[in-house]
């Protein structure tokens, strides 16, 4: 067995992080734009609006059901060769779009989960004194169903850091790309490998870190 | 002030209000009672269309609503005249017991929030709870939730405050609070229909006691005739049961 070259992995660790600010860029544009849509499934869902309603859980159902690199193919692609305008979308744009959708199917779930486990009978008390749909969902249940939804939403914040890397099959180079495009000149693939790991592993302990300080944050109301 | 005409509430095949004719002058205290599964909280709620009824008319003031043709507007008009105490209390989890109060003043009347907050204050006040204004429903005992409540639906200035057991959920210890803060409104002359197995607050505190039973009235006066003389054997029954020491 070969010892370790540790200066070559000392080394690597600021090349590397130059590819840092897109992938959590990636991740960022897609976790904003995949609550979005999450929400936007999940309200549907939960009011059972017609025929949109349909359209939700097909959505939901394909975007679970394939993995999330057959979905990046498709876009990156697939849709190119069936809409010639779309011809010029890039790696980059192809990547946001597939986390967006994929995670959007998830978290639309966990979502409407958090929103049914709002007690109903504070529902109620809302309509009960006047309150419309609309002003009960923004200001009595979301917010409620939001502290639920924050662990489980964070889970998928961070799996979709980590489904970045997936992004460099679309030819771009982000921090695994770049990884891959180091040890490929040097043949030193573990010790390249290695390192990419270990960033993935403290931007989620930095998140996590986050993650208990906003829990903290939302529990407030509800401690004794 | 208020009126129910022939209000009916079916649940697929299982009548659940089989016609329910009532007046409510201003400021009367109406309680209802009967044996469980009768339809007395059902009764309640349909009068604010928490339940939708099958058959009937509402009247609130001058709002009339029939519930066969009754639009999204309708609806809201009348939840807004009337105002509604839950047995399990349903304060609002993510607000403290001023904001509970104050909601519909910000969110329904459009008060500007210092407003609202100011007059959440003479509530809380009123209801004794000055000092819990910024306690959140978890931190408060049941006693104290229910007045909150209350103090929720006295800032409605609805025209009615519907009660649907408000006293059934809570711990012995704190029973005494609540029916003591109803006393005080109606002491105020607040319209008040309450469905109640407490049967000292309706001898004490009603103006008129309505027995309920499978889903229609059986019998209605006020509580002395009532309690001590009921007429229809049913009524006896019941009152045998809930007042054994009493010779019905």
């Amino acid at each position: 067995m070969n010892v370790l070259d540790l200066d070559y992995m000392l080394g690597l660790i600021p090349v590397l992080l130059k590819y840092l600010p897109l992938t959590l860029e990636m991740a960022a544009a897609g976790m904003v734009l995949a609550l979005v849509l999450a929400c936007l499934l999940a309200v549907i869902r939960v009011l059972k609006v017609p025929v949109l309603d349909r359209f939700a859980m097909l959505f939901i159902s394909f975007f679970r059901g394939t993995p999330l690199l057959v979905q990046l193919f498709l876009f990156y692609y697939g849709l190119p060769q069936l809409m010639s305008s779309l011809t010029a979308i890039n790696g980059i744009t192809a990547t946001i779009m597939g986390l967006t959708m994929h995670f959007s199917a998830y978290m639309a779930e966990s979502i409407r989960a958090a929103i049914v486990g709002v007690d109903r009978s504070q529902t109620e008390a809302a309509l009960s004194i006047g309150m419309t749909n609309a002003q009960l969902m923004r200001r009595i249940v979301l917010p409620q169903a939001t502290r639920i939804a924050v662990p489980t939403l964070m889970n998928y914040f961070l799996d979709m850091i980590k489904a970045t890397s997936l992004a460099f099959t679309l030819g771009v180079t982000e921090l695994m790309g770049s990884a891959q495009k180091e040890a490929a000149g040097s043949f030193l693939y573990f010790e390249a490998f290695i390192i990419v790991a270990i960033i993935y592993r403290g931007i989620v302990e930095l998140l996590s870190w986050l993650q208990r300080y906003l829990e903290h944050r939302l529990n407030r109301a509800y401690s004794r | 002030m208020i009126q129910l005409k022939g209000l009916r509430k079916e649940y697929g095949k299982q009548t659940v209000l089989d016609g329910i004719d009532l007046d409510i002058a201003k400021g009367e205290i109406v309680v209802v009672i009967g044996p469980s599964g009768t339809g007395k909280s059902t009764l309640l709620r349909c009068i604010n269309f928490l339940e939708t009824p099958t058959a009937g008319e509402i009247t609130v003031g001058d709002l009339t609503v029939d519930a066969c043709s009754t639009s999204r507007k309708d609806i809201l008009a009348l939840r807004r005249r009337t105002a509604f105490v839950f047995q399990n209390y349903a304060l609002f989890a993510n607000k403290n017991a001023l904001d509970n109060i104050a909601e519909r003043l910000i969110v329904v009347d459009r008060w500007p929030k210092e407003k609202a907050r100011q007059k959440a204050r003479e509530i809380l006040q009123r209801i004794g709870l000055a000092d819990k204004a910024e306690a959140y429903p978890a931190s408060l005992s049941g006693g104290q939730q229910q007045r909150v409540g209350i103090g929720r639906a006295m800032a409605t200035g609805a025209e009615v405050i519907l009660f649907d057991e408000p006293t059934s959920s809570l711990d012995p210890e704190w029973v005494e609070e609540v029916p003591g803060l109803m006393k005080q409104l109606a002491r105020e002359h607040q319209t008040m229909l309450v469905v109640t197995h407490e049967m000292s607050f309706a001898r004490d505190v009603a103006d008129r006691v309505i027995f309920v039973d499978g889903g229609r009235i059986v019998e209605q006066g006020p509580p002395s005739e009532l309690f001590s003389n009921p007429r229809d054997p049913r009524t006896r029954d019941f009152l045998r049961k809930v007042l054994p020491d009493q010779t019905a």
